[in-house]
């Protein structure tokens, strides 16, 4: 095949991708969206194939064979709770392929041909660094979301300080690849200190940040694919590479204007560890926690009108979407008005929330919006908050010592009534103290948040 | 087309593509940022193309074989996880009418 012939069957790739983002506007042809991106992709694929027509197609197949089932069991298996850590697990499997073509690159163009085109070593140093800090970055935000290293900020001395120099090895090796030093080891060495970079730079990132960090890991391999298309001159790989770039940048900034700080401030504030002397003042002038049974917030959720729930990411961890629904349905079959009141970095992802609701078969017209729910919550009787802490504090509006002041949130204590589900009083993710759990409207309702829906399921019903 | 060509125009649309991706993402509601994150998440497995086209070299060294091959291998999970979780996601939004609730205002 013709490198033309083959460049314009990648257009239509191209358009495809184009298609499949386009179609994300409106959920009711979205799917239809991603299935003309997939079939673009399959295109990309074969046309690829063809024009490779190597030797090496039976590697080229086992390899893809051996890569495709592992994605596609996993993301068969995934429970839609766990989805966070799975695409971030993607994402970083992307950016480390973009590194290791670029290092193949470099090997490839080094020896016989002498100094490779500035273009193209840029390509490599570039994409090999950002495509290794978006895989190492990843695996540890996976591993932060899978639990299996501890989500708080891990914090030391002088971290700043060894980022900054890793970072700056890191770029001074592959500056030093462009300008004409084509030294191979000058790669190894980029590459291992963007590793390294990586795994240090989302360590110290708490749980509740990671929005904003999975968001921005995305864009990175995408830049990493893009440069990796300067490398191996393909506008394919430049156009989609630079596509998830630009979205992925866009939605950085929209998780961190949703938390009214920087994405300066998220990624290096190591937040959640600076706010103890906050914390001390709120609980120090709290007052008293009242805590209700079941059964008195049945008859209270039974009687409403209007009631609004909040979900938060002890809703993804108790699994208790399914059960709130039910509550929901129980509720709205007596006559009472249900909506749900999402808030944009609810969760640990962007849309986190709205994902498990529709798992749970929620109509997302009853999914709300902060802009729009927020005006609702003075008219609601009720507005239950289900494992959320930080999106409903209201020390965000009015506590200015309080690391989260600015960020919007949900009004919930314009509501008559807020119950607040919860395992205990120890403060959320972040650390913070929240006066909402505190103030004369609120009773909490302790324990899993899975089981306190049962259970007031359970007594709804035999009202 | 001489390589300095090549390179104002690969550059014409890596930027062109930037503007593209900024429109597009405008218009999707955040209920879709999840969908969002993990369809460009797919999309970007479009590095197999690369990957096949650097484990498919004639007269590659064994180096480039291990390392193509371990890029093929990381970019078909890519594709395929991202593009089977986004459709296992997406196929979950329903708008569908609920039963009538009892009218009683």
């Amino acid at each position: 095949m013709s490198t033309n012939l083959a460049n314009l069957l990648y257009l239509i790739t191209i358009v495809s991708f184009i298609l499949a983002l386009r179609f994300l506007s409106n959920p009711a042809h979205a799917r239809r969206g991603n299935q003309i991106g997939a079939a673009g992709m399959a295109l990309a694929i074969v046309v690829t194939w063809i024009k490779v027509g190597s030797t090496s197609w039976w590697a080229i197949a086992l390899a893809m064979l051996i890569g495709g089932a592992f994605g596609a069991v996993a993301a068969r298996r995934v429970r839609m709770t766990a989805m966070p850590q799975m695409v971030a697990l993607f994402n970083g499997v992307g950016g480390g392929a973009a590194a290791l073509i670029a290092l193949a690159e470099l090997h490839r163009v080094l020896p016989p041909p002498g100094a490779p085109k500035a273009d193209i070593s840029l390509g490599i140093a570039l994409s090999a660094l950002i495509g290794s800090i978006s895989f190492s970055g990843s695996m540890v935000a996976f591993a932060k979301l899978q639990e299996l290293i501890g989500g708080r900020p891990i914090t030391y001395a002088g971290q700043q300080f060894v980022n900054g120099a890793l970072f700056i090895g890191a770029l001074g090796c592959a500056i030093a690849l462009v300008v004409g030093v084509q030294d191979e080891w000058l790669l190894w060495v980029t590459i291992a200190a963007s590793l390294a970079f990586g795994v240090l730079f989302v360590l110290p990132i708490g749980g509740a940040d990671m929005p904003v960090v999975i968001s921005l890991l995305n864009a990175f391999t995408g830049l990493a694919v893009a440069l990796g298309g300067f490398e191996l001159e393909n506008n394919l790989l430049i156009v989609a590479g630079m596509l998830v770039g630009a979205s992925g940048t866009m939605l950085t900034l929209m998780m961190a204007r949703a938390m009214n700080r920087s994405v300066a401030n998220v990624l290096f504030g190591a937040f959640g560890q600076v706010s103890e002397a906050a914390a001390a003042v709120a609980a120090g002038d709290g007052g008293s926690v009242r805590s209700a049974t079941a059964e008195d917030v049945a008859v209270m959720l039974a009687y409403a009108h209007k009631v609004v729930f909040v979900p938060g990411y002890g809703l993804a961890v108790a699994q208790a979407q399914h059960d709130v629904r039910q509550l929901a349905d129980l509720l709205e079959s007596k006559g009472v008005e249900v909506s749900y009141a999402i808030h944009p970095v609810a969760g640990r992802m962007p849309g986190h929330m709205n994902v498990l609701l529709a798992e749970a078969n929620v109509p997302y017209p009853q999914l709300k919006e902060m802009d729009e729910a927020n005006p609702e919550f003075s008219r609601t009787d009720v507005a239950v908050v289900v494992g959320a802490n930080d999106v409903v504090n209201p020390d965000a509006r009015s506590n200015q010592g309080s690391p989260i002041y600015g960020m919007p949130i949900l009004n919930v204590d314009d509501a008559q009534t807020v119950v607040v589900l919860k395992r205990s009083m120890n403060p959320g993710f972040a650390g913070i103290e929240n006066p909402l759990f505190y103030n004369p409207k609120t009773v909490m309702l302790f324990g899993d948040a899975k089981d306190s829906v049962d259970k007031l399921i359970a007594d709804v019903k035999n009202l | 087309m001489s390589h300095n060509t090549l390179l104002v125009f690969e550059v014409t649309i890596l930027v062109l593509a930037i503007f593209l991706g900024i429109e597009v993402i405008s218009k999707v509601p955040t209920l879709l940022h999840t969908p969002l994150m993990s369809g460009t998440n797919a999309i970007h497995g479009v590095v197999i193309v690369g990957a096949m086209i650097v484990l498919g070299q004639p007269d590659k060294s064994a180096f480039t074989w291990i390392v193509g091959f371990a890029a093929v291998v990381l970019a078909s999970a890519n594709v395929v996880g991202g593009f089977v979780v986004t459709d296992r996601m997406l196929e979950m939004f329903k708008s569908r009418e609920r039963p009538k609730k009892p009218d009683e205002k």
